[in-house]
C-alpha cells in the first residue's frame, strides 16, 4: 500500500503543458528521489501533491495521498491534510520563514492550526520538535527570530514546522541546494533520521545526482515534464537505460582537460599579508568600535597561466577576499599587487590595474541590465581602456569575443531575456574577456547552472585556457568542479587559508582537518558506472 | 531596542535644529520689511526705526535666532506683529481645530483603506478588485474642494445632517464640534484613503508572493488565515510610511478645505500671516508643524521596530 500514488498526472498552467503523464509512488518509510534539471517539472509535481499551484493550473490524473485524491478534494480537506498528513520543506531557507514572527510561534502554529490546542501546549510541542531537529533550547530559545539564525538553522526550523504533526509524507524540494556542503550533510542526515524514527515517506527533489544517489532507495528521472526513467537507485545508476539519465550522470562527473601550465614562472597576482575588517554594530552607546576580521593575514601568489581554486563555506571570507582583489574595497593590512602594481593606491582603486582584471559572477539572471542589448553589455568594461575602440573596431571586437565564447556576432543586437541561463553565463564571460584581461575571477560562476550547462561552461573555460592562456581564480564551494578546472587549490576557513597545494594532492591527501571535513561532507557519485 | 530609540532621538534633535535654522534663514531672506509694511507706504523713517526696535528687528540675526528658539522652548512664541496678541495663544486656538481635524481625517482614511485594500488584494484581478481600484482612481482624481462643496450641498443643505461650515468650539459642545468637523474630515480623507488603499493592496500583494506565505499554506493554513496571520503585519511597514506622510499633509495642507468650511485652522492662520508679513507667526507656526511632523516620524520609527524585530538590532 503506497502512501502517495501519482498516476497519469498531467498539468497545464495557462494552457502550457508542464507535466505529462507522470506516475510515481512513495511508500511509508521510503525515500524517493526526483531528479531533473530546471524546467523538468520536478517542483511542480511537488506543488501538485500539495495543491499549492499557481492560478490557471489544470491537473488531470490522480494524486492519491492515502485514500484522498488531492486533485478532487475540497479546500477544507486540503487544509486539513497539509501540515497534518503531508509536510513540505523548501529550497530557500532564508525566505521561507516569516521575518516578523519568532521561530517558536511559527512552529507552534502548525500544531495550533490542526489540533486546536492551547498556545502553551503548542509551544511545548514546538520545543520538543525543535530539539529533535537539532536546535537545543539553550542556544535556540523559542523567542528567536529567523534573522538571528544561519541558513542551515533556518532550514531546521522549516523542517520542524513540516514534521511537527508527524505527517505520513514529507516533501523536500531542493532542501540543501542553498546550503554549504557540511550543512547539507547534516540536513540530509537529519532527514534520513526522521524517516527512520517516524516511518515517514520522503519525496526528495534535487538536481544533484550525487546527493540523491546516497539517500534515496528509488530514483525518478524527469525531463521536460515527463518521467523518463524510474526504479531502485542501484539499478537506475547501474543500467542507465535512458540516454538522458546517462547524460545527467556524465555531466555531473564531467572532467575537462586543462592545457599544461606554461613554463614561464612570472608572478601575476601577489596577495601579501592581507587582512580585511568590518565594523561591528556597537553593543553599548559609548562602547569602543569593534571590528570583525573577515580575512586574516592571507598571502598567496598567482603566476601567469595559473588556474587556482579558492574553496570554503559561506562566511569563510572568500567573497571578501575576492572584492579586495578586484579593488572594490580597501584592505586594512597588507597589499595586493597585480603585475607588480597595487590594485588600490592611496585611498582609491588603481584604474591601470582594474582593466587587467575582470570578474564573472554567479547569477546569470541578475548580473545584466535587462534594458540593454548584448553588444553594449559586453562592451561596457571597455571604458576602462585609455583609448576605447569605436565604430567598426568596436563591433569587430564585440563580434570576436562573442564568437570566442561560442555565440555569434549577430547576438550583439539581442536583449538578455532572449538567452538561457547557460548562454547568459557565456555572455558574462565574453564581457569579462573583452578587455583582454590578464586575470579573470570566476566567483561561483557555474554554481547556479544545470549540470549539463555547467559541463559546457567548464569546457569553454578549459578551451579559453588553451587558446588564450587565460589565468584565473576560481571561487567555489563545489569541490568536484574545482577538482577538474584548477591546477592548484586554496582552502579557506574563518578568514584564513588553512591549506594550499596542487589540486589533486590536496583533494586526495588533505592535510588539514577542515579540508578533510569538506571532502567527507561532499556528496559523491557511486563509481559503479563510471568505470 | 534602547539603542535604536536613542539613535532615533538623536536624529530627531538634529532634524529639529537643522529645520529651525532653515526656517529662520528662509524667512530672513524673504523680501519685505515688516515694520515698513505695518506703518504703511508713507511712514516716516524714524517711526519705522522705532517700530523695528520695538519688534526687536534691530538686533543681530544670531541674537534673534536664539531669542526665537529660546522663546519656543519655554512656550513663549512671541507677539504677533499685526494682531499684537501672543502667538502661542493664537496657535493653540487654531491647533485645537487643525489637530483633531487631521486625526479625524486620518482615522477615516485608515478605516476605509485597510478593509478596502485587504479586500481588493484578496480578490486580485476579479471584479471586486477592479471596482475598488477604479474607485481609488476617482478618489485621487476628484478635487478636494469640489468634493467638499458636493458634501455641503448634499449633507448640509439638502439633508441638513451636518452644518455647512463654522466651528462652535470644544468648550461649547464636543458633539457639535465633532459634527462640524465631520464633513471637512470626509473631504480631506477621500484622496488619502484612495492612496492608502492602493498602497495597502500592493504591499499585501507583494507579501502574497513571498516564500513564507507559501510555507504558511504548506502548514495547513487557509489562504485567508495565511493572509491575516503572516501577510498583514509584514505589509504594514510601507503602509506606515505613507500614513506618516499623510498626517503631515493633513495637518498643514487643509487650507482649502478650511476655507470651504470656514474653519479657524492653522492653514488659514499661515495664509493670513504670510499676506500680512506677520513673520513671527509664520516662523512659529511653520516650526511647530515641523516639530509635529518630526515627532510623528519618530513615533513611526518606533512603530517600525515594534512590527519588525530585525530593526530592533539595527543601529
Amino acid at each position: 500500500m503506497s502512501l502517495l500514488q501519482i498516476s497519469d498526472l498531467s498539468l497545464t498552467i495557462g494552457g502550457h503543458a508542464i507535466l505529462k503523464n507522470v506516475s510515481l509512488s512513495v511508500g511509508p518509510g521510503e525515500i524517493v528521489g526526483i531528479i531533473g534539471e530546471s524546467g523538468s517539472g520536478k517542483s511542480m509535481t511537488a506543488f501538485t501533491v500539495m495543491q499549492l499551484l499557481p492560478r490557471g493550473a489544470q491537473a488531470t490524473g490522480r494524486v492519491a495521498l492515502g485514500d484522498t485524491d488531492m486533485l478532487t478534494a475540497d479546500e477544507d480537506t486540503l487544509c486539513h491534510l497539509r501540515g497534518n498528513q503531508v509536510g513540505m520543506v523548501f529550497q530557500e531557507p532564508m525566505t521561507a520563514l516569516n521575518p516578523v514572527k519568532s521561530i517558536g510561534d511559527q512552529v507552534a502554529e502548525t500544531v495550533m492550526i490542526h489540533d486546536r490546542s492551547s498556545r502553551a501546549d503548542a509551544l511545548r510541542v514546538a520545543r520538543e520538535v525543535l530539539e529533535r531537529v537539532g536546535l537545543p533550547e539553550a542556544r535556540f530559545p523559542l523567542t528567536r527570530y529567523p534573522h538571528e539564525l544561519s541558513g542551515g538553522q533556518r532550514q531546521r526550523v522549516v523542517i520542524a514546522m513540516a514534521i511537527a504533526q508527524r505527517p505520513a509524507l514529507l516533501i523536500a524540494d531542493e532542501p540543501t541546494t542553498a546550503l554549504d556542503v557540511t550543512t547539507q550533510a547534516q540536513i540530509l542526515e537529519l532527514l534520513r533520521g526522521l524517516v527512520d524514527d517516524y516511518g515517514m515517506g520522503l519525496l526528495f527533489i534535487t538536481h544533484d545526482l550525487a546527493v540523491i544517489s546516497g539517500l534515496a532507495s528509488r530514483i525518478v528521472v524527469m525531463r521536460h515534464g515527463e518521467v523518463v526513467e524510474q526504479g531502485p537507485t542501484s539499478q537506475v545508476l547501474a543500467e542507465m537505460r535512458h540516454p538522458y539519465t546517462r547524460m545527467l550522470f556524465e555531466a555531473s562527473s564531467h572532467r575537462v582537460t586543462l592545457p599544461p601550465h606554461p613554463d614561464t614562472r612570472t608572478p601575476l597576482l601577489e596577495v601579501k599579508g592581507v587582512s580585511r575588517d568590518y565594523p561591528l554594530p556597537r553593543r553599548k552607546l559609548f562602547a569602543p568600535q569593534e571590528h570583525f576580521r573577515a580575512v586574516r593575514d592571507v598571502s598567496f601568489t598567482l603566476e601567469r597561466g595559473d588556474r587556482i581554486g579558492l574553496v570554503g563555506e559561506s562566511g569563510c571570507g572568500k567573497s571578501t577576499l575576492t572584492r579586495a582583489i578586484l579593488g572594490l574595497e580597501e584592505v586594512q593590512e597588507g597589499e595586493i599587487l597585480l603585475d607588480g602594481a597595487p590594485v588600490w593606491s592611496g585611498h582609491a582603486p588603481n584604474l591601470d590595474v582594474r582593466r587587467k582584471i575582470q570578474v564573472v559572477f554567479q547569477d546569470p539572471y541578475g548580473s545584466f541590465n535587462p534594458r540593454w542589448r548584448v553588444g553594449p553589455l559586453v562592451a561596457e568594461p571597455l571604458h576602462l581602456l585609455e583609448v576605447p575602440p569605436t565604430g567598426s573596431a568596436l563591433e569587430a571586437r564585440i563580434g570576436a569575443v562573442l564568437d570566442s565564447v561560442g555565440l555569434s556576432a549577430a547576438d550583439a543586437t539581442k536583449y538578455i531575456h532572449e538567452f538561457s541561463g547557460g548562454q547568459r553565463q557565456r555572455i558574462a564571460i565574453a564581457r569579462a574577456l573583452i578587455t583582454r584581461p590578464e586575470l579573470v575571477v570566476f566567483d561561483e560562476a557555474v554554481s547556479a547552472l544545470d549540470v549539463s550547462v555547467r559541463a559546457q561552461i567548464l569546457d569553454l573555460m578549459a578551451d579559453l585556457a588553451a587558446r588564450e592562456g587565460l589565468s584565473y581564480l576560481f571561487i567555489s564551494h563545489d569541490l568536484s568542479v574545482v577538482q577538474t578546472i584548477t591546477d592548484r587549490v586554496m582552502v579557506m576557513q574563518a578568514g584564513r587559508i588553512v591549506e594550499e597545494g596542487p589540486t589533486e594532492t590536496v583533494l586526495m591527501a588533505p592535510q588539514h582537518p577542515y579540508t578533510r571535513t569538506l571532502i567527507d561532507a561532499a556528496p559523491r557519485l557511486p563509481n559503479a558506472r563510471a568505470s | 531596542m534602547l539603542r535604536y530609540t536613542l539613535k532615533r532621538l538623536l536624529s530627531l534633535a538634529i532634524s529639529l535644529i537643522v529645520a529651525s535654522l532653515l526656517i529662520f534663514s528662509i524667512i530672513e531672506v524673504a523680501p519685505g520689511d515688516v515694520a515698513s509694511f505695518m506703518m504703511g507706504m508713507n511712514a516716516q523713517p524714524d517711526t519705522v526705526a522705532a517700530l523695528r526696535a520695538e519688534l526687536g528687528l534691530d538686533q543681530t540675526k544670531v541674537a534673534r535666532y536664539f531669542s526665537w528658539i529660546g522663546g519656543m522652548v519655554t512656550g513663549d512664541f512671541g507677539t504677533s506683529y499685526t494682531y499684537r496678541a501672543p502667538v502661542a495663544q493664537m496657535v493653540a486656538d487654531r491647533l485645537w481645530v487643525s489637530l483633531p481635524l487631521a486625526v479625524y481625517a486620518l482615522l477615516l482614511s485608515i478605516l476605509i483603506a485597510f478593509p478596502a485594500g485587504i479586500f481588493a488584494a484578496a480578490r486580485r484581478g476579479r471584479a471586486a478588485d477592479v471596482t475598488v481600484m477604479g474607485a481609488t482612481q476617482l478618489g485621487v482624481a476628484i478635487p478636494g474642494f469640489w468634493f467638499a462643496m458636493m458634501l455641503v450641498l448634499l449633507f448640509a443643505i439638502r439633508l441638513r445632517w451636518f452644518p455647512a461650515g463654522g466651528f462652535p468650539g470644544w468648550d461649547e459642545s464636543i458633539w457639535l464640534s465633532l459634527k462640524a468637523l465631520t464633513l471637512p474630515a470626509i473631504a480631506l480623507s477621500l484622496p488619502q484613503a484612495a492612496i492608502l488603499t492602493r498602497v495597502m493592496r500592493s504591499s499585501l500583494l507583494d507579501m502574497l508572493g513571498e516564500d513564507f506565505m507559501r510555507t504558511a499554506r504548506a502548514k495547513g493554513l487557509s489562504a485567508r488565515q495565511a493572509l491575516w496571520r503572516h501577510g498583514i503585519r509584514n505589509a504594514l511597514i510601507p503602509v506606515l510610511t505613507i500614513i506618516g506622510m499623510q498626517f503631515a499633509v493633513l495637518l498643514t495642507g487643509a487650507i482649502i478645505i478650511e476655507q470651504v468650511f470656514y474653519l479657524p485652522g492653522l492653514g488659514r492662520l499661515i495664509f493670513q500671516a504670510i499676506t500680512q508679513r506677520d513673520l513671527i507667526v509664520v516662523e512659529s507656526v511653520v516650526m511647530l508643524l515641523v516639530f509635529t511632523v518630526i515627532m510623528l516620524n519618530f513615533v513611526i520609527d518606533l512603530a517600525y521596530a515594534a512590527i519588525d524585530p530585525r530593526l530592533r538590532l539595527r543601529t
